[in-house]
């Protein structure tokens, strides 16, 4: 018999942001990141608006302009394409439509594939099987050789290219929301509500939906960087973004004929992808370890008592 | 006593020797101090308990003992640790790892997770004689197979190779306790052994360990919040609350006549089996009709395994046939696989039955469906063992208690809700503002008295308890129980009371249905249950409850299964 | 334990069947073959009866129908562009690939259980730091991009690697290099983090009540854990190789089923993209039960 039961409150949850913020000035690498995407979403935002004009500029004496070329404008830093547009002003207008695809894709796949992984975790009918037999067939195929198959077949566009890595990613969420939702079903306040007469709209909507979703949000910013990497891929093989919009991935097969003459034109849009996979992917470490309780404490100052 | 005082034979003086111990774990704020300025020693041979609550800095202190504190976050402040004349923290590595396993050796709470799931048992045996150069290869294997049958594994031939996952959770800590005596330690740290096992095999366990220190002559240091295992195996006690030792002496002495308030309270928790016979508590009110009739409930599930064995049955409930009264307090008692847990939820419609039939005022559960089942889950709640775990986490305790008004729309108009929500909270002792707060924000005993005020919201005739007090102190569960007798006489309710726990039922019910492998074994008003069992299961159940060690036969060993003890306990509420 | 291989099995050939018919259809929407195959000024005869040679004025229903008929009977089609039958080219091509990825996620698992297992032993040194930049870059880069500079530098810079094509150990080193840039990566953090979980479970603290050597700790009990994730992880990884092979055989010119597939979509070769796609899922539906099969081996809780 339980004499002395262990009673113990929950320690408080290190949501706070002012905790959060100590936490990431804890770890530099992890700040800079944030930094660096920060700033990047602030140039996704404001930078067509500013240098929009100069990314489409042609300028005959600036064609394959050499970067860090002392006696031209700031804005040739980085040097200048085949046609003697900036890059740097390119990377900006680039930023917007890599980073947009990637979010739209991103939302749709979780949206959808977290809906179709609710009703397949709670539902055991027929379409639960087939829903997740569908993700089975997707997931156990090349995603990339799925989306050339698709845009070869709609033609690649904006639209296309975001159904189409959303389809692919779909069934990460899909498996995702359907294991939680299996595990939730078994909580026993689902039990509780159910022997209360709640009906299945109810549970999943009000009881289990919301316990879902930070997990799923979760997994999206972690995916992100890989939506970032699948566009880029096939913006590269041709079979993504056509001009005159272009992303990074765009931008990098533009220069890919010009390797031995002007390198900088592939370069740049290329180290511009791996800087933000890589952030996002320091910050969603940095992330893992924040919310594992027992490795937290890398991240904590650490005070020594006085002896 | 008298063993304690036979085994020792490697002279005298202290085995271990703790001196000063304080242990912080670092993180943001300020230190938390585990362990704060903790002295104490152990004898060769003896039996010394440290009982606490957990974050009394129980465990952190043999922890360290065994090197196991890790550092950082841990941080050891200052303090020394004697053992055997060797200054602990001085030891390199190697030296530390030449004593833990050869002399000193450590068992813990819950064997499942201490095992390496991808090794068979007799391999993890076996890796601590190779591991001291003991004896390696087929030497280990049988020193492993020698091991497992001293510890009462059945067949240890064919089970040395089993996995730790293919065992019952009992047969794990003997598994655990055969590594640990492997190579003769000096001293043995058993922490929590108990804590997650049934009281039978809670009673087998310790037997074992303390056979095994008759015949070994170890120094037993067990760590423990249970009393009851306290008082049964302790020569001398340590009483630890925050850090800090608040009590120490010979088990009798502290049990007698503690001193330090913390230990009074806790030994005044304890419940009392004569108070108990004359208790308010059972009801006074049973009308004859009535309300859940339950016949022939039979619950079989088909576990499929692999392509050779075929299907295997299992039968969870098993032609269970009861009936329920108004205003009576029914009792389930049975320990973990009993089928008690799975009357609850096929009553409740969670799960759906093989076969049988539950009348509720008349109508067959089981055939009910949309409204009819709806009306039925109104008058019909639950209250689960984990109040925290009942109520989803993120609503607050308003919406958790009107939800019932959310799915039942007719039962109160929703501008009545926050009056009644107040009401309610008020009639189960909580205030009125506490509306406003989530579930974690209050303790265990709170959040139970939530789950009973949402279970009231909706006006039931019968509320099905499944282990609602289990996870709760003793103190607080007494209060809880009266607070569900308050509810009955004033409401007129009626409940199924479900547990592994006895003397708790004892309180409260009134007649008790013992179950044993999904079948009625026993089946009878509460105190001629309690004076006169009738089946085995029953006196068996009742006599594993652990005795004081200062009241048992010293010469006599340890009772064989089956045999009668003597009744009378110190505590009385087995008494007889 | 067979029961389980054959639904597994039975599953497998209803998703390549399902694929299949998905791809029939999608790539008969893409126009006309005829269109890519015979001169501009070929007369509307010739178009008729090069689609009547082909098959390619029947309905597309009735197209499908006589497909799943070749298909009982092991006929894959013929190919267009190289008047053989579909499923040679494919097979031919498919063990260059197989080449590729098999010595690439090879290495990357063992180098990374090696790097992980090393950075979690001790958790904030500079190795560990090092490693797990280093990972976490791995598993950024964009493998196309990484290619390029990577002839930038050794092939058109340095002189030391060929551009591409195939033939000396030289032409391996640079595709081998790229496609496990992001394996190597991805099971290095994956090694660490389970590494250092199962370096903090209770039976870690067993083995050191029990005074078990460090290096068995590390090695035996916490890393013979750790590889269950990591199996499952690195099985998903060489699905995901032939996402890096499309890219990695397009830059470098090497001849395997990533290129072929490109190539014949962009071709119109029905036949063979059909061929390369049933030759890539057979083979990732076989790596999956093997990597089942493999688990089921390694965590005795696991009985199919």
């Amino acid at each position: 018999m339980t004499i002395i039961s262990p009673d113990a409150e929950p320690a408080a949850a290190p949501g706070t942001s002012r905790v959060l913020l100590a936490y990431l000035r804890r770890d530099r690498l992890a700040l800079a990141a944030a930094i660096f995407l920060a700033l990047l979403v602030l140039a996704a935002l404001l930078g067509p608006w500013l240098v929009g004009d100069a990314a489409s500029r042609l300028g005959l004496r600036q064609r394959n302009l050499a970067p860090f070329s002392p006696d031209h404008a700031w804005i040739y830093f980085l040097g200048a394409d085949t046609l003697g547009r900036p890059i740097l002003a390119r990377l900006v207008v680039g930023a917007q439509s890599t980073l947009g695809i990637a979010a739209a894709a991103v939302f749709s796949s979780m949206l959808i594939g977290g809906t179709l992984g609710l009703v397949a975790g709670y539902s055991e009918r027929w379409y639960s099987h087939l829903i997740l037999r569908l993700a089975d067939v997707v997931m156990s195929f090349p995603s990339l050789l799925l989306a050339l198959i698709v845009l070869y077949t709609l033609g690649p566009s904006i639209t296309n290219l975001v159904i189409v890595l959303a389809i692919t990613r779909m069934p990460i969420y899909l498996r995702t929301a359907r294991a939680e939702v299996l595990e939730l079903r078994e909580r026993m306040f689902v039990s509780a509500a159910r022997s209360m007469g709640a009906g299945p709209a109810r549970i999943i909507l009000r009881h289990i939906a919301p316990l879902v979703l930070p997990t799923l949000v979760t997994i999206a910013a972690i995916d992100f960087a890989t939506v970032i990497l699948s566009e880029s891929a096939l913006s590269f093989l041709g079979l993504g973004i056509q001009p005159p919009d272009f992303t990074w991935g765009a931008m990098v097969a533009n220069g890919r004929g010009y390797l031995s003459t002007a390198w900088w034109i592939a370069f740049w849009p290329g180290l511009a992808i791996m800087l933000t996979t890589l952030s996002l992917n320091i910050l969603s470490n940095w992330a893992r370890t924040v919310a594992d309780p027992q490795q937290r404490w890398r991240l904590q100052t650490l005070r020594k008592a006085a002896r | 006593m008298k063993n304690a005082h036979d085994s020792i034979r490697k002279g005298e003086g202290p085995i271990l020797k703790i001196e000063g111990l304080t242990v912080d774990f670092l993180s943001n704020d300020a230190p938390v101090r585990a362990v704060d300025n903790v002295s104490f020693q152990v004898n060769r041979g003896e039996t010394l308990v440290i009982l606490g609550e957990s974050g009394s800095g129980k465990s952190v202190s043999t922890s360290t003992v065994m090197d196991l504190v890790d550092c950082p976050p841990g941080d050891i402040v200052g303090g020394s640790c004697l053992f055997d004349g060797i200054e602990l923290s001085r030891l390199d590595p190697e030296g530390r790892r030449n004593i833990n396993g050869r002399r000193i050796a450590m068992i813990f709470q819950d064997p499942l997770a201490y095992l390496n799931p991808v090794y068979t048992v007799g391999r993890q045996i076996a890796e601590v004689f190779e591991s001291h150069d003991a004896a390696q290869g087929a030497q280990a294997r049988a020193n492993a197979i020698e091991l497992l049958r001293r510890v009462g594994i059945p067949e240890p031939e064919s089970r040395v190779d089993f996995y730790p996952h293919q065992f019952s959770g009992g047969q794990r800590q003997r598994v655990m306790i055969a590594m640990a005596i492997a190579l003769k330690p000096d001293m043995l740290i058993a922490d929590e052994p108990t804590t997650a096992l049934d009281v039978s095999v809670q009673a087998q366990i310790l037997d074992l360990l303390r056979d095994l220190q008759r015949e070994t002559g170890m120094a037993l240091v067990m760590i423990t919040h249970d009393l009851e295992v306290a008082a049964s195996m302790a020569d001398r006690i340590i009483v630890m609350n925050g850090g800090k030792i608040v009590e120490s002496g010979l088990a009798q002495k502290v049990f007698d006549n503690p001193q330090h308030p913390y230990t009074r309270r806790l030994i005044a928790a304890l419940p009392h089996g004569e108070a108990a016979e004359a208790s308010h508590r059972r009801s006074t009110d049973i009308r004859g009709e009535t309300l859940l009739k339950v016949e022939h409930l039979t619950k079989e599930y088909v576990l499929a395994s692999g392509a050779f064995a075929g299907k295997r049955r299992f039968r969870a409930v098993d032609d269970v046939s009861f009936d329920v009264r108004k205003g009576e307090t029914l009792g389930i008692v049975g320990e973990s696989g009993s089928g008690k847990s799975s009357i609850a939820r096929i009553l409740l419609r969670l799960n759906e039955p093989s076969s049988g039939k539950a009348f509720y005022a008349g109508e067959n559960i089981f055939e009910m469906s949309g409204k009819r089942l709806v009306a039925f889950r109104r008058k019909v709640q639950m209250v689960f063992q984990d109040p925290y775990g009942s109520m989803n986490p993120r609503m607050n305790v308003r919406s958790i208690i009107s939800e019932p008004w959310a799915i039942h729309r007719d039962l109160l108009a929703r501008n009545r809700w926050k009056d009644r929500v107040a009401e309610l909270l008020e009639l189960v002792g909580l205030k009125p503002d506490h509306a406003e707060r989530y579930p974690h924000q209050f303790s265990g005993g709170q959040r139970q008295r939530i789950a009973i005020a949402r279970a009231l919201a909706s006006e039931p005739e019968l509320i099905v308890c499944d282990e609602a007090v289990s996870a709760l102190d003793v103190s607080i569960q007494a209060q809880v129980i009266d607070l569900l007798a308050d509810l009955r006489t004033r409401l007129g309710l009626s409940y199924i009371f479900i547990t592994h726990d006895l003397p708790i039922v004892r309180h409260f019910a009134d007649r008790i249905m013992v179950m044993k492998q999904g079948k009625i074994v026993e089946e009878g008003p509460t105190s001629a249950l309690f004076s006169a069992p009738q089946h085995d299961y029953t006196r068996s159940l009742l006599r594993a409850v652990p005795k004081p060690k200062w009241l048992m036969s010293t010469d006599a060993p340890s009772a064989a299964p089956g045999e009668l003890r003597p009744e009378r306990t110190r505590n009385g509420s087995m008494a007889g | 334990m067979f029961s389980y291989i054959g639904r597994r099995a039975s599953h497998s050939i209803l998703s390549v069947i399902g694929l299949l018919t998905l791809v029939f259809f999608l790539t008969r929407l893409t126009g006309d073959p005829s269109a890519l195959y015979l001169p501009l000024d070929a007369t509307a005869e010739a178009r008729s009866a090069f689609a009547r040679l082909n098959g390619l004025d029947q309905p597309i229903p009735w197209q499908f129908a006589e497909y799943l008929k070749d298909l009982l009977h092991l006929d894959f089609g013929q190919s267009l562009r190289q008047n053989r039958s579909a499923i040679e080219v494919a097979l031919q091509a498919f063990p260059e690939t197989l080449k590729l990825a098999l010595v690439a996620i090879t290495l990357s698992t063992a180098l990374a259980i090696l790097v992980g297992s090393l950075a979690a032993a001790r958790p904030g040194s500079l190795f560990d730091r090092i490693a797990s930049l280093a990972s976490l870059a791995g598993a950024s880069a964009p493998d196309f991009w990484v290619a390029i500079v990577g002839i930038l530098v050794f092939a058109v810079g340095l002189e030391v690697l060929p551009t591409s094509g195939t033939g000396t150990w030289a032409h391996w080193i640079m595709p081998i290099f790229v496609l496990m840039l992001r394996p190597f990566g991805l099971l290095v953090q994956v090694v660490r983090g389970t590494m250092l979980s199962a370096l903090a479970s209770p039976y870690i603290k067993t083995a050191r009540a029990k005074g078990v050597r460090r290096q068995k700790i590390i090695f035996g009990h916490a890393l013979r854990n750790s590889l269950l994730p990591v199996v499952t992880v690195a099985g998903d990884l060489a699905t995901g190789l032939v996402n890096g092979a499309v890219v990695v055989e397009t830059i470098f010119g090497w001849p395997g089923i990533g290129k072929l597939m490109i190539d014949s979509i962009i071709q119109r070769d029905f036949a063979v993209v059909q061929s390369t796609i049933l030759v890539t899922a057979t083979a990732i539906f076989i790596l999956n039960i093997a990597i089942d099969l493999l688990y089921a081996f390694l965590d005795p809780r696991i009985r199919y």
